[in-house]
């Protein structure tokens, strides 16, 4: 059975992304202490809050040094969702200028409305749509709805790591892939079947 | 395209789900884990999960409740009723809570609102605005699950919550509850209208043209129903494939 590490900086829902997980049929392991990194066959890096904040608490916790060394020294994958996919930047605007975790050459920047009822927040389904084919969205339909709730959003510098999109503020990067580095901006584990499909294929890779 | 959500609201006191009218007469309607199960099977776009008596039971949020029903919700849920302070709104979330609604201690204690904001992140604090009409005819809002008139305009305070980093609106009319007649579109269009983050209407709903019109002539990002979702044989799901075909995106 995998077993899959969910970091948990005390900010957000972790209870949620272990259920997912067993659902999924891996062992789910919450964890604030990165030693446990070590014995994880994969990682999730959940997360909802202000990007400075958890940027701090990963910091010190000793998460932020242990999971580059486990991603890039060891080869673990690792799913970041919502803010945890924007950790993966280089950097965020999000509340001050903060560097990420550097795993993913993107920064992340405010969703800017286009028009009144593009309501921000960017709250509820919305489609995502793959950029190409990739095992981690193996089996979804396109532009499958997924459950978002978020302000900002990814840019990523190589198009080549942008893994899906989705229509809202003139199109936002929702899923990026870069070699074992992988995130979502929306919520699988909250967004019902597909979602559940999304961490499955990320549990089997 | 963003879809257009259709939210059932489960009422709960008492360790049993209730259903009122304008906030009184509350039958009961079943038990809290099965609904959760029933709606999650149904592949709902979320649900608003709230303790209508917590507050003035002065009693704080049922925890262990919610973590049960959090466990087999595997689409966002939203909880309130009785939420105190900032350890409140965090013990929501630990237990698998994705949202918190604040109502009576907003208006209490706003900088509830800012430090969970700050904490957690906007999108996970939903303020619920409680309106009624007063003595004087005048729309104005309620807390203590519609005992206490604040005397404030909804919305004045609307603009004021979402200054204060609330990531949405649950706007809810207290006249309209339960009646099934229709939400209270002027309300809605005028908060709506007012802010910029998500609204999401309550109070009122008993057909699918009720939550057509809250969305076109409203402008409702979201609509919220209870007793036309307890109490008739109409559900979600056909509510919102009723929604597409009058040219609303729904997910169905």
């Amino acid at each position: 059975m995998q077993r899959v590490a969910i970091v948990d900086h005390g900010l957000c829902n972790v209870d949620s992304m272990w259920r997912a997980v067993e659902e999924c049929g891996a062992k789910g392991d919450v964890t604030e202490d990165p030693r446990d990194l070590a014995h994880a066959d994969k990682i999730i890096l959940p997360g909802v809050g202000a990007f400075p904040d958890a940027m701090q608490i990963l910091h010190d916790l000793g998460m932020a040094d242990a999971l580059r060394e486990q991603v890039l020294g060891e080869g673990i994958p690792l799913l970041g969702v919502c803010l945890g996919m924007q950790l993966l930047a280089q950097s965020s605007e999000e509340v001050r200028p903060t560097e990420g975790l550097g795993l993913i050459d993107a920064r992340v920047v405010r969703l800017v409305s286009r028009h009144c009822d593009e309501r921000i927040p960017h709250v509820g389904w919305n489609e995502v749509w793959a950029a190409r084919e990739h095992p981690l969205n193996a089996g979804l339909p396109a532009g499958v709805d997924c459950y978002f709730v978020h302000s900002f959003h990814m840019q990523c510098v190589d198009d080549a790591d942008v893994l899906a999109t989705t229509p809202y503020c003139g199109g936002f990067t929702s899923m990026v892939a870069r070699d074992n580095v992988f995130g979502a901006q929306f919520h699988p584990e909250k967004s019902q079947v597909h979602g559940l499909r999304i961490l499955r294929n990320f549990v089997e890779l | 395209m963003l879809k257009t959500r259709v939210i059932p609201t489960l009422l709960y006191r008492d360790f049993t789900l209730v259903k009122g009218v304008r906030f009184d007469s509350r039958r009961v309607v079943g038990s809290p884990v099965q609904a959760v199960q029933v709606y999650n099977l149904r592949n709902v776009d979320e649900l608003v999960f709230l303790d209508v008596t917590a507050t003035t039971d002065e009693r704080r949020p049922d925890f262990t409740l919610i973590d049960e029903i959090a466990d087999h919700c595997f689409m966002p849920l939203c909880v309130g009723g009785g939420v105190r302070d900032i350890e409140d709104i965090r013990s929501l979330l630990a237990v698998g809570a994705d949202k918190v609604a604040l109502n009576t201690v907003a208006v209490e204690d706003p900088g509830v609102v800012r430090a969970g904001s700050d904490r957690f992140g906007a999108q996970c604090i939903v303020v619920a605005i409680d309106t009624k009409v007063d003595a004087h005819g005048d729309v104005t809002v309620w807390t203590a699950s519609g005992s206490h008139d604040t005397g404030l305009d909804p919305i004045v305070w609307a603009k004021e919550v979402e200054a204060l980093g609330a990531g949405e609106i649950l706007l809810q009319s207290i006249d309209h509850d339960g009646v099934m007649a229709g939400y209270d579109l002027d309300t809605i269009a005028l908060v709506s209208e007012a802010v910029s983050i998500p609204v999401i209407a309550s109070g009122g709903a008993g057909t699918f043209d009720h939550l057509h019109a809250a969305i076109t002539t409203g402008r409702a990002t979201a609509v919220a129903a209870a007793s036309m979702f307890h109490f008739t044989e109409q559900t979600p799901m056909e509510a919102k494939q009723y929604l597409a075909a009058q040219g609303i995106p729904t997910r169905c």
